[in-house]
């Protein structure tokens, strides 16, 4: 019996304030889906860095033929000091640091350079000798890219040392303020949704208002009053959360599953599987929130 | 049954006490009228016997509980005991007169096959029967007093009070009313009447307790309505 009458309040109250409930369902919808992106934003930015990271290396460029420059007065840079600098590099010393040290040859060099620019003209006239030899030092952690740079810039023979890293930062910088920004609107609709729920839910306390006083008149139990007007509020949130979910899978699987992923093909990219990952925490806080708001407003308007 | 012990009651500091040091006892399946001016404190006492209103001083037993020493939330399981009967009806208009008593079943929890014998039966002791399907709308004054009667009775209670239940009805339906009460006293009920209707206190012969700013100047057993102690 009980649960039946809980169940027709609940219609009531829903059929009775159907805009409103439409629009908490659409504000919780997207606040979620706010707060759902900067959640899959996260996850790609975590995504691409286990990938990359993985695969970075410090690049140590030695100095090659030609004019003296500031890091290198003597000119080319000789045998014996790339004879040093790699036994440096290989030595006990640094072999808590470093994993793996490629040298890569001028005509390595040349090779790679010809595959990726052969086809333009300038390209073509650039000789074997005008590359330069250098280091591909892979880390433990890339994280102690310092400490390489630190042993190996200024040292006789060495011109440049790159962090593969500082090439990706621009990327994690964009990705991170798409997290902000996105963390930001969440916030702001959340905030919006639990002002919106709370006038749902004190709107649809009044128009209940007699229903209520002849309940608690005849001994109805505080929880037993309030149930239905939280539960309303909790299914509009569900509903929104809900809707959250499919906008972000729908988003992720023909955004970027079908287009991305196919376009971009040199980075991970985050799929609907994280979707469902973030899906029950979207739930969790809709619901959340939904049910907080109303203990709040309830408090004040059904006491007993 | 009710019993206040000094009780005081002001709503506002600095204002005239709404009951001033009451003292009163109200035995289980007694019938008792109380009269007075409007203002006089009838509706206080009510009130602070179904535990909306707390006293400012003195203590108030109900049932053989302290309201003052029972926490809020067991506040609902005293009031399954008294059952409350307004003036103005205070039906649910969009609700029919079976639904309007059964949501008193429901709202406490009772099996539905409870409702559904208890519903009926009350319905019909009030001289409902057949009406169950109307609207609280199509039915007179008299009636839809009756449907609250109902909805007060339904689970039994030990104690109904009635604050003006004739007072929006014309004298011979308020007969009726009061037929009705009386028989639900005889079940055994404990009946307490707000009322300044002296025709009707005249006819009983019930017990009366007269309030003059919230003091009883008047405790009398079959008493009438505009008599004086000491009259």
């Amino acid at each position: 019996m009980r649960a039946r009458f809980v169940l027709a309040q609940i219609g009531n109250g829903l059929r009775r304030n159907v805009a409103m409930a439409v629009s908490v369902v659409l504000v919780t919808f997207i606040s979620l889906t706010f707060v759902g992106a900067a959640a899959l934003l996260q996850m790609q930015v975590d995504k691409a860095k286990d990938d990359w990271y993985d695969r970075v290396e410090v690049n140590v460029y030695l100095c090659p033929a030609g004019e003296p420059s500031v890091a290198c007065p003597d000119g080319e840079v000789t045998e014996d000091q790339r004879a040093e600098i790699q036994a440096l590099l290989e030595s006990e010393a640094l072999s808590d640091y470093v994993q793996t040290v490629y040298l890569e040859t001028k005509a390595q060099a040349w090779e790679a350079f010809q595959e990726r620019f052969g086809d333009q003209e300038w390209a073509q006239r650039i000789t074997e000798d005008q590359m330069q030899y250098s280091f591909r030092v892979k880390l433990v952690d890339p994280e102690q890219y310092q400490l390489i740079y630190d042993e190996l810039s200024g040292r006789p023979g060495v011109q440049q040392v790159i962090d593969q890293r500082s090439i990706l930062e621009p990327l994690f910088l964009v990705l991170n303020r798409a997290t902000l920004i996105s963390v930001g609107l969440a916030v702001l609709m959340t905030v919006t949704a639990v002002l919106l729920i709370t006038t749902t839910i004190r709107l649809s306390a009044m128009s209940r208002r007699r229903e209520t006083e002849i309940m608690r008149l005849v001994g109805a139990s505080n929880l037993f009053i309030q149930l239905p007007f939280m539960l309303e509020g909790a299914i509009a949130a569900l509903l929104g959360a809900v809707l959250a979910v499919g906008g972000l899978w729908l988003g992720v699987r023909y955004i970027i599953e079908d287009w991305l992923a196919e376009s971009v093909r040199f980075m991970p990219f985050v799929d609907t599987a994280d979707v469902l990952t973030v899906a029950p925490i979207l739930v969790a806080v809709g619901i959340g929130l939904a049910v907080i708001s109303s203990l709040v407003t309830l408090s004040r308007y059904t006491k007993v | 049954m009710i019993r206040f012990d000094n009780v005081s009651k002001v709503y506002a500091r600095g204002h005239r006490p709404a009951l001033d040091q009451v003292s009163v006892e109200v035995e289980r399946g007694e019938f008792v009228f109380l009269v007075g001016a409007s203002g006089s404190g009838k509706s206080t006492f009510l009130r602070l016997v179904h535990r909306e209103e707390r006293p400012t001083s003195g203590g108030v037993f109900v049932a053989g509980r302290d309201l003052s020493r029972i926490s809020s939330w067991k506040v609902p399981q005293l009031r399954r005991q008294i059952g409350v009967v307004f003036q103005d009806f205070r039906l649910l208009n969009n609700k029919n007169v079976f639904d309007n008593v059964a949501i008193a079943m429901q709202v406490i929890g009772k099996p539905r096959h409870q409702v559904m014998s208890a519903v009926p039966e009350t319905i019909e002791m009030v001289g409902l029967a057949g009406k169950e399907r109307r609207m609280p709308n199509e039915l007179s004054g008299g009636e839809q007093q009756r449907v609250a009667i109902a909805r007060a009775f339904v689970n039994r209670p030990a104690i109904i009070l009635a604050d003006e239940p004739t007072g929006n009805l014309d004298p011979t339906t308020s007969v009726g009313i009061m037929r009705l009460l009386e028989r639900i006293n005889r079940t055994g009920t404990t009946v307490a009447m707000a009322t300044h209707d002296d025709e009707i206190v005249d006819q009983m012969r019930k017990r009366v307790i007269e309030l003059v700013d919230g003091q009883v100047v008047r405790d009398q057993a079959r008493g009438v309505y505009g008599a004086r102690a000491d009259a």
